[in-house]
């Protein structure tokens, strides 16, 4: 049984926000839940008040903007992987929203809990004293590292687990953060942050600061995009690596290619390099094997997870094709 | 700290005193004394605790009732409201989709859903469908064929 806490629901994002503290954990924002509440059965999380956001009418749903979409942080999962809008500008999000979880998952669980999710790991959902606990090792070092970072690891080797994050960066979409008196928008790709950065963390929120939206850019005319996730069963799992890919192909060469990778570093992972490989290029076999290789370049695995490598390589260029 | 609700549960209104960490699942089986909803993993996995909320399926496990605050829930028990099985159900009971039992009104709700959206699906986009789903007893391809046999009653 969760220890107990207090619960407001606030009429709206101002009153909310005022409603935050000074410190991480001690009062926490709920919209669906489907990661908090299991932090907090489990013991990882125990803030004294849970501020819900949830039914907020400002954070719900997706508007048209002057330059693609406004999603409010609020709306489920599920109704993004249905959105007409979604489908038609921004494929790739709804490709990759649409691997989260589970149907009844996608039903509660919203895009911004999807993107501020805490890490997997199980020495952290075990709740060993580790850096993400307030410690000072992270035991998968020398441990358990199956599931772990092949890139940007150290301090911590967590894997960021968000599907949507991936796609949100390969699109080149913002965030949209309040405090309630203070708005600011950063960069998605600059929203997550690296165990170097912050080692508690895996995002640039302030204790006292909301999620509100996700604006995301309308796809390049003429671009296609793929979402790909290789899970160790075919369903209702985290990634071992996921590749979100958008390219686009003008008189037969690629004339802009965004390759973002999931589950293989504690941030999605822009593989610059794999883009690089593919520019100026025709999109075929050889290209996408090139940019595979690439994308896999510096590679840092554990004593257990070498598999990623080899298994990267292969759904970067399996992603590539299937854009062929 | 006491927190005031008002669910409604299979149309009937429930006005409670709650502690805000009562899950939606414990209002529904203590509180309210439905048990037909059930308790396999309490961790998200399993789905036997699957219910509609505002009509669309969600695990109740993992939901608090004071999210559900204002929100109307359909339980297993509010498809058979005069206890006569609707026509999944008795897609169910035909084609022994169940042993146990104990998977079946979170398999309900789940091939609901699909139902909705997809009157005749093939097995593969039922199994698709029932990710969120285990069945203890493994009775899948039972489970596969009481869902094609409501999609082909007709059940929407
Ligand atoms: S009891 Fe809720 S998913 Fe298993
Ligand atoms: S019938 Fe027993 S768990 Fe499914």
């Amino acid at each position: 049984m969760m220890d107990n806490f207090s619960y407001s629901r606030p009429a709206t994002l101002k009153e909310a926000a005022n409603q935050l503290g000074k410190e991480h954990g001690k009062i926490a924002v709920i919209a669906g839940g489907t990661d908090l509440l299991g932090e907090m059965k489990d013991n990882l999380a125990a803030p004294e008040r849970l501020v819900s956001i949830r039914h907020i009418a400002d954070l719900q749903g997706v508007r048209a903007s002057a330059s693609g979409l406004r999603i409010g942080a609020a709306t489920l999962l599920a109704d993004i992987v249905e959105n007409p809008m979604v489908q038609e500008r921004t494929p790739l999000l709804a490709m990759a929203a649409g691997k989260v979880g589970t149907p009844q998952i996608r039903n509660m669980g919203t895009i911004g809990g999807n993107l501020c999710q805490r890490p997997r790991c199980w020495y952290y959902r075990n709740n060993f004293p580790c850096y993400k606990h307030g410690g000072n090792t992270c035991f998968s070092a020398a441990g358990e590292n199956d599931f772990h970072a092949i890139f940007l690891g150290g301090p911590s080797y967590i894997v960021h687990p968000s599907d949507t994050a991936p796609a949100l960066v390969a699109l080149g979409a913002t965030a949209r953060i309040s405090s309630g008196s203070r708005e600011r928008t950063v960069p998605m790709d600059k929203f997550f942050v690296t165990p170097r950065e912050d080692v508690r963390r895996e995002n640039i929120l302030l204790p006292n600061e909301v999620l509100t939206a996700i604006e995301v850019p309308t796809a390049p005319a003429g671009s296609k995009a793929v979402y790909v996730k290789e899970m160790v069963r075919e369903t209702w799992d985290f990634a071992l690596c996921s590749v979100a890919a958008m390219v686009t192909v003008k008189d037969g060469i690629v004339a802009d290619a965004r390759i973002v990778l999931g589950g293989v570093a504690p941030i999605p992972y822009r593989v610059a390099k794999a883009e690089a490989a593919l520019m100026g290029k025709p999109l075929n076999e050889a290209s996408a094997a090139a940019a595979g290789l690439a994308a896999v370049d510096g590679a840092r695995p554990l004593a257990k997870n070498g598999y990623k490598v080899p298994l990267t390589q292969a759904v970067v260029k399996r992603a590539l094709l299937s854009l062929a | 700290m006491k927190l005031s609700v008002s669910i409604q549960v299979n149309g009937r209104t429930y006005d409670r005193e709650i502690e805000p960490r009562l899950l939606l699942v414990h209002f529904l089986r203590d509180s309210i004394a439905l048990t037909g909803t059930k308790i396999g993993c309490d961790t998200s996995q399993c789905g036997a605790c699957t219910v509609l909320l505002d009509d669309v399926a969600v695990k109740a496990c993992t939901c608090l009732a004071a999210q559900a605050d204002g929100c109307s829930v359909t339980t297993i028990e509010g498809l058979a409201p005069d206890g006569r099985l609707n026509a999944l159900q008795e897609a169910f009971w035909t084609k022994h989709g169940l042993q146990c039992g104990f998977c079946t009104p979170g398999m309900i709700f789940a091939a609901q859903a699909l139902l909705r959206v997809n009157g005749n699906p093939s097995p593969e986009q039922i199994r698709h469908a029932l990710e969120g789903n285990l069945c203890r007893c493994t009775g899948y391809q039972n489970i596969v064929r009481s869902v094609q046999a409501a999609a082909a009653a007709g059940v929407r």
